[in-house]
């Protein structure tokens, strides 16, 4: 078939496509040759699935640390006598990681955890490598999200759980923080979607994320205008969709408020 | 475990909040059965000296003896002993995200080990002596004031405690909801349970008490049977004060 161009596209096309206007024609190329021609839009699936796997891995990456620091940090501040040592430096390595990782560009976070500490060679490498950076940068955020969720929960809640006996980590974990997740449901979400967008940085490391293989398909056809606007609308469906579906799970765990 | 051995002995509580000394040293001994009323003007420590009971609030100096073991003692381990404390607050502190069955068998079945089935079947059964079997599987909003504060008191007892501390259990609730819950907890003195009672109900103490003290300035001003206690007061300041709200 040799190169794909315009005309020799033109010829092979369909009837109809001879019958409308010039600049339809145009669209119809650029359109095929994104995303049918040599099965193109495989590439946005494949590359939504790099996108899928980084954002749900560095999401409970983020969780997981954002609610450790959040913990370590409440402690610490409601702690009646001085609390012991090893409470202390945990304190200061959450107030070390927050200053850092919230005072630098993600970019850069990436930057230097794939060319400086990770290094990854593989493409499995470089998945837990994007997770890691973006899950290390989350934690930073969820943990004063979170942090605000646990301050936010009544002082009477973690007297009527002691009073009753249970140690301070059983009160939280099964008194606050249920509580605190569903007043944070909303953040979370919000940080879910952040955490989605800045997917597309992960190209830097050479992840083959959905932006990237946009970039790819652009530098196939010299065409940026269909790529982009279609990376654009993907990007904007996901999110509309996952805002819906936020927004009916806050309304399931509100039920038990009503 | 004779009827008159003590189960909690204060000596020479003090507590301060910064600068503000709210407790200047009680003495005083509770002992099992025993229903002790607690009064005294806002702002007098009645609710800190309630609270240093179980150690919500850490005396700043002093001890508390518990089954004769001194909880004020950083080694002991409170946990262990507030199991056996059953405590009531004002503001009822259910934990909204759970059902009332779950409000009372979390404890019981972390702590004392019972299984599920065994945790709610005693759930059941207190809820049935306080009249609310029914609203089991409700969620605590759904339960009126006097609703909540009974599923308190039941949650506290399914840990199957030694005494019950109640810190002004009636003051939140509407005037028409607060005799189901001293019903309650009349019932619950009529069992012979040892209770330590904050409350503004002149009427609950003079009926239900043992003794009533009469907390003020930080320091117990007056401690007697009810009847010597509203009938023949002998501290200026408890006169003054019973003037006032009788």
């Amino acid at each position: 078939m040799g190169i794909l161009t315009f005309e020799n596209w033109l010829q092979s096309a369909p009837e109809w496509i001879h019958s409308i206007p010039e600049w339809l024609q145009n669209l119809f190329f650029q359109l095929y040759q994104t995303f049918i021609y040599q099965d193109r839009w495989k590439f946005f699936t494949d590359g939504l699935k790099i996108t899928f796997i980084v954002t749900i891995g560095a999401l409970i990456l983020g969780i997981i640390i954002g609610l450790i620091i959040a913990i370590i940090r409440t402690t610490h501040d409601n702690s009646k006598r001085k609390p012991f040592f090893l409470l202390r430096f945990l304190n200061w390595f959450s107030n070390v990681y927050l200053t850092v990782i919230r005072g630098t560009p993600m970019m850069v976070q990436l930057l230097i955890m794939g060319f400086v500490i990770m290094v990854p060679k593989s493409d499995s490498g470089m998945i837990v490598c994007g997770i890691v950076t973006l899950g290390i940068n989350s934690g930073a955020y969820v943990a004063e999200i979170a942090r605000s969720g646990i301050m936010s929960i009544n002082i009477g809640q973690t007297e009527a759980g002691r009073s009753l006996g249970l140690s301070y980590a059983q009160t939280m974990w099964h008194i606050i923080i249920p509580q605190a997740i569903k007043n944070i449901l909303p953040a979370l979400g919000n940080e879910m979607i952040t955490l989605l967008k800045d997917t597309s940085l992960v190209s830097v490391i050479a992840l083959r994320d959905v932006t990237k293989q946009a970039q790819n398909i652009v530098s196939k056809t010299y065409q940026a205008y269909i790529p982009y606007i279609s990376l654009a609308l993907i990007y904007l469906v996901i999110v509309i969709i996952l805002t819906k579906l936020l927004g009916m799970l806050e309304r399931r765990l509100r039920k038990s408020e009503r | 475990m004779n009827a008159d051995s003590s189960i909690i002995r204060v000596n020479d509580l003090k507590k301060s909040f910064g600068d503000i000394q709210v407790l200047k040293g009680i003495n005083t001994e509770i002992k099992r059965g025993e229903v002790v009323v607690v009064i005294g003007p806002s702002g007098s420590g009645k609710s800190t000296f309630l609270r240093t009971l179980n150690l919500l609030e850490e005396p700043t100096d002093g001890t508390i003896t518990f089954e004769d073991v001194d909880i004020t003692n950083p080694k002991t381990n409170i946990n262990l002993h507030r199991q056996k404390m059953g405590m009531v607050f004002q503001q009822f502190n259910l934990f909204p995200h759970m059902t009332v069955l779950n409000n009372m068998t979390l404890a019981p079945i972390k702590l004392l080990k019972l299984s599920k089935q065994d945790a709610e079947a005693r759930a059941l059964e207190l809820l049935d002596k306080v009249g609310l079997r029914d609203r089991a599987d409700a969620y605590p909003s759904q339960l009126s004031g006097g609703q909540k504060q009974r599923v308190a008191i039941v949650r506290a007892l399914a840990m199957n405690p030694d005494v019950m501390l109640f810190d002004e259990p009636t003051s939140a609730l509407d005037p028409e909801m607060v005799g189901e819950v001293l019903d309650v907890m009349k019932g619950l003195a009529k069992d012979g349970m040892t209770m330590v009672v904050v409350t503004h109900e002149m009427g609950f103490a003079k009926e239900v008490a043992d003794r009533v003290i009469f907390i003020d300035e930080g320091i117990i001003m007056e401690d007697a049977p009810p009847a010597e206690f509203f009938g023949n007061p002998k501290n200026e300041r408890l006169k003054t004060f019973l003037s006032k709200v009788l």
